[in-house]
């Protein structure tokens, strides 16, 4: 197994830590992770992506150049890397914020109404775990209890309390992958 | 013990700290900078002293101040910071003092830019500053191997009063892997009875010094370094191999382009071209010995860097022209993809045996 | 019975200084070397000298010493300070050394309240090089790269540093002394003993200039080098003590 997923968005929207905690629950499940933060003239600019490589074997370049699964919250991202996804791969849409639809055929393309799933659940907080649900579900890359363990361990205490809404978050965002695909 | 997610300018500071480093002298520079957070936090957890200097030019004399007082002391930088420091190293490698050097690079010349480069091979390994010198250069290409490299770092600096480059790209600074980092062992350090501290007892003054008026004793001194770097070049060579198996094509990288270089010989045995990787993990001295061995039984060697071509000199040196050397790379902060490297493996073994 | 009143200080090593006649360096030395005997620290000090004249101070300093490259002693001196905070530490610069190529580090340092003690040498002139202008030579004063005089419009103003690092809130002693007749040379002594004591009550950064004069690159007699400096130099730099701690007064 070998997944590498390219998360793209804007600064600001929790795109590097969904990252981090998808590379944390890889981590905890013994599993070979590299995590890459978008890396060159847009570190400080608006845009900010992150790359994860999760896999069964030591990982060789930990560049994402050819995601596996693209995960993308705003309209340039989509326009930016829909190219460069493998064939076969997953491109999942926050629909919420990115109203364009994947031209390309060849890919799984999921729309996942993210941030109103999350005000549903009564946390905006909460949408981008929303759509790591999907992405769990989808790649079956580390399992939704192994992100709830990593919470707890990147989250410092007095945020523990956000917990119980991020496991529902990840729970619906794995539902809607499972209704949709 | 468990794993930890750490980045990699983390992990170094980590390293240091459980290499018994407590002086760092720093200056903020990007792609370097998550350094100075962690030890602005850490060094005073376990005693130790951080400082923001002034500048590059003064944090690389405040490492001559604490490495001369006889400290495990170390600075971090990119690549124009360390173009700042080198009249500094030449001075320590000059007064023969251990030290920790950190060079996270990124795109040059000038200012360049902000993204993972490797141009300061040159700079590193071949001296840098003024005079004649080398610095032992230490390569690491994950987060894992940091830490396990930084321990290395200061024992080798120590034991042949030399300043050590970890050198490495702002990929490997901004990336975050899994580590272990084992036990925090009481590090036993070497006895430095020449360090200037405070005569306390002593009948001569020691002196910290890289003024030597008098030529013949300058050439002495010249003598006695290269004495010290024969012996590192016959006994630190450090490289992996990867894939070397009956490889007829074998790739020459270090730290993040050897990373890609691996993914790239993994694709190519999977379409049946023997391909291999041999990684440095010592810039200087540099893993002459494997090279030279291997340019014996390959096709070619492929030299993979993220610069213009500068380690590829050293492999053409150590090949001595037995096997063709060819060379791919990208520069000013562009990283080469997996598939140009193995578009550049594919063009070179498509014309079959070597002749 | 004979009694000894007079001796080589023991900071001091035997060595002979290579100084040119009439050069003020040796009598520096050696008030900074009586200082360390006084105080009774040449067991726990360290030096650090500059590039310049002073270079190879490290020969006459019966103390642990370093050799900085140029302008970076302060630098040098704060890393052995942090390492070493215990340790008595100076600095011993010249103009060049520490008012041109070396005032990032001085100012910071300065600045950041470094507990080391820095003697301060200004003679208004480069003297190892080959007496160039320096960043305290005076308007209209000629030198080998100044041959018509010292010329604001094309050098600018000499740079006042005592004035200038006494603005600082670290800089907790500084003062400008002479050592141009045996009253002033008392004096002096006093000063750089009370920068000595700042460093040792850990009140922060201490620095003493001391106007000395350089017989040789100013072509003159060191006697008529003295008369110049006291005729000149002091008019412009003014004598006395610029920030002193209530501690020590």
């Amino acid at each position: 197994m070998l997944e590498q997923v390219l998360i793209a968005g804007f600064g600001g929207q929790g795109v590097l830590s969904t990252g981090q905690l998808l590379a944390h629950a890889g981590m905890i499940e013994n599993k070979h992770v590299a995590w890459i933060p978008s890396y060159g003239p847009e570190m400080r600019g608006g845009t900010a992506n992150c790359g994860v490589t999760i896999s069964d074997h030591p990982i060789s370049s930990p560049m994402v150049t050819e995601p596996t699964t693209l995960i993308v919250m705003t309209r340039p991202a989509l326009e930016k890397f829909e190219k460069a996804v493998v064939p076969g791969g997953r491109i999942l849409i926050n629909s919420s914020l990115v109203e364009q639809d994947v031209k390309r055929d060849d890919v799984l393309a999921l729309k996942i109404p993210a941030n109103k799933i999350a005000e549903e659940i009564g946390n905006p907080k909460v949408a981008n775990n929303v759509i790591l649900g999907a992405l769990i579900k989808l790649t079956g890359i580390v399992t939704i209890e192994s992100v709830v363990e990593s919470l707890k361990k990147v989250l410092p205490p007095r945020r523990h309390n956000m917990i119980p809404a991020n496991q529902e978050a990840l729970e619906r965002g794995a539902q809607l992958a499972e209704k949709l695909s | 013990m468990s794993k930890i997610l750490m980045k990699g300018n983390e992990a170094i500071g980590e390293g240091a700290i459980r290499a018994g480093c407590r002086y760092f002298f720093g200056y903020p520079i990007t792609p370097q900078s998550e350094l100075p957070h962690y030890l602005a936090k850490r060094m005073p957890e376990v005693g130790g002293v951080f400082l923001q200097a002034e500048s590059e030019v003064s944090a690389i004399n405040m490492v001559y101040g604490a490495a001369g007082a006889g400290m495990r002391v170390m600075t971090s930088s990119s690549s124009p910071g360390l173009s700042l420091m080198q009249e500094g190293i030449s001075y320590l490698v000059g007064a023969e003092l251990p030290c920790v050097i950190v060079n996270i690079m990124r795109g040059g010349p000038g200012l360049g830019n902000i993204a993972p480069a490797q141009g300061d091979y040159f700079q590193s390994t071949k001296g840098g500053g003024h005079g004649d010198y080398k610095l032992i250069t230490l390569a690491p290409e994950s987060v894992q191997e940091i830490i396990d490299l930084m321990a290395k770092a200061f024992d080798l600096a120590d034991q042949y009063r030399n300043p050590v480059m970890l050198l490495g790209d702002g990929i490997l600074g901004q990336m975050m892997e899994p580590v272990e980092l084992g036990e925090i062992k009481e590090v036993k350090q070497a006895d430095k009875p020449w360090a200037a501290s405070g005569m306390k007892g002593r009948s001569n003054s020691n002196i910290i010094n890289s003024l030597y008026i008098n030529p013949e004793d300058c050439e002495k001194l010249n003598e006695k370094l290269f004495a010290k770097y024969a012996e590192i070049t016959d006994k630190e060579q450090i490289w992996e191999e990867y894939q070397l198996d009956g490889a007829e094509i074998v790739l020459v990288a270090y730290g993040t382009a050897a990373r890609i270089c691996k993914s790239a010989v993994d694709k190519a045995r999977a379409k049946g071209i023997k391909a291999g990787l041999i990684r440095p993990v010592t810039l200087w001295p540099f893993p002459a010995k494997v090279i030279a061995k291997i340019a014996q039984s390959v096709n070619c060697l492929l030299t993979v860097e993220m610069s213009m071509g500068q380690m590829v000199e050293d492999v053409r040196l150590a090949a001595n022209g037995v096997c063709p050397v060819h060379f791919y790379g990208r520069s000013g902060g562009m990283v080469p993809e997996v598939a140009e490297v193995l578009a550049k493996i594919e063009e070179l073994t498509a014309g079959g045996d070597r002749e | 019975m004979m009694k000894k009143i007079f001796t080589r200080p023991k900071a001091l090593t035997d060595a002979a200084f290579h100084y040119c006649p009439g050069c003020t360096h040796g009598i520096i030395h050696r008030l900074v070397a009586e200082v360390i005997d006084e105080l009774g620290a040449a067991d726990n000090t360290v030096g650090v000298c500059p590039v310049g004249c002073a270079v190879f101070a490290y020969n006459y300093f019966n103390v642990d010493m370093f050799q900085a490259s140029h302008g970076r002693a302060p630098a040098v001196a704060t890393g052995i300070k942090r390492a070493l905070p215990d340790r008595l530490v100076f600095t011993y610069q010249g103009d060049g050394d520490l008012a041109s190529i070396g005032t990032a580090e001085i100012v910071h340092a300065a600045a950041r309240g470094e507990k080391f003690t820095t003697i301060f040498v200004n003679n208004a002139v480069y003297g190892m090089t080959g007496g160039q202008m320096a960043p305290t030579t005076l308007l209209g004063q000629k030198t080998t790269t100044t041959p018509k005089g010292r010329d604001k419009d094309n050098n600018g103003y000499p740079v006042k540093v005592a004035e200038m690092l006494s603005t600082l809130d670290g800089a907790a002693y500084v003062a400008r002394v002479s050592v141009h007749n045996p009253t002033h040379v008392n004096k002096a002594k006093k000063v750089i003993k009370k920068a000595f004591e700042v460093q040792i009550k850990g009140l922060g950064f201490a620095l003493v200039e001391v106007l000395s004069s350089c017989p040789t690159n100013w072509g003159m007699a060191p006697n008529e080098a003295l008369k110049w400096l006291e005729d000149n130099m002091i008019p412009f730099y003014p004598l006395g003590v610029y920030k002193e701690p209530a501690e020590v007064k």
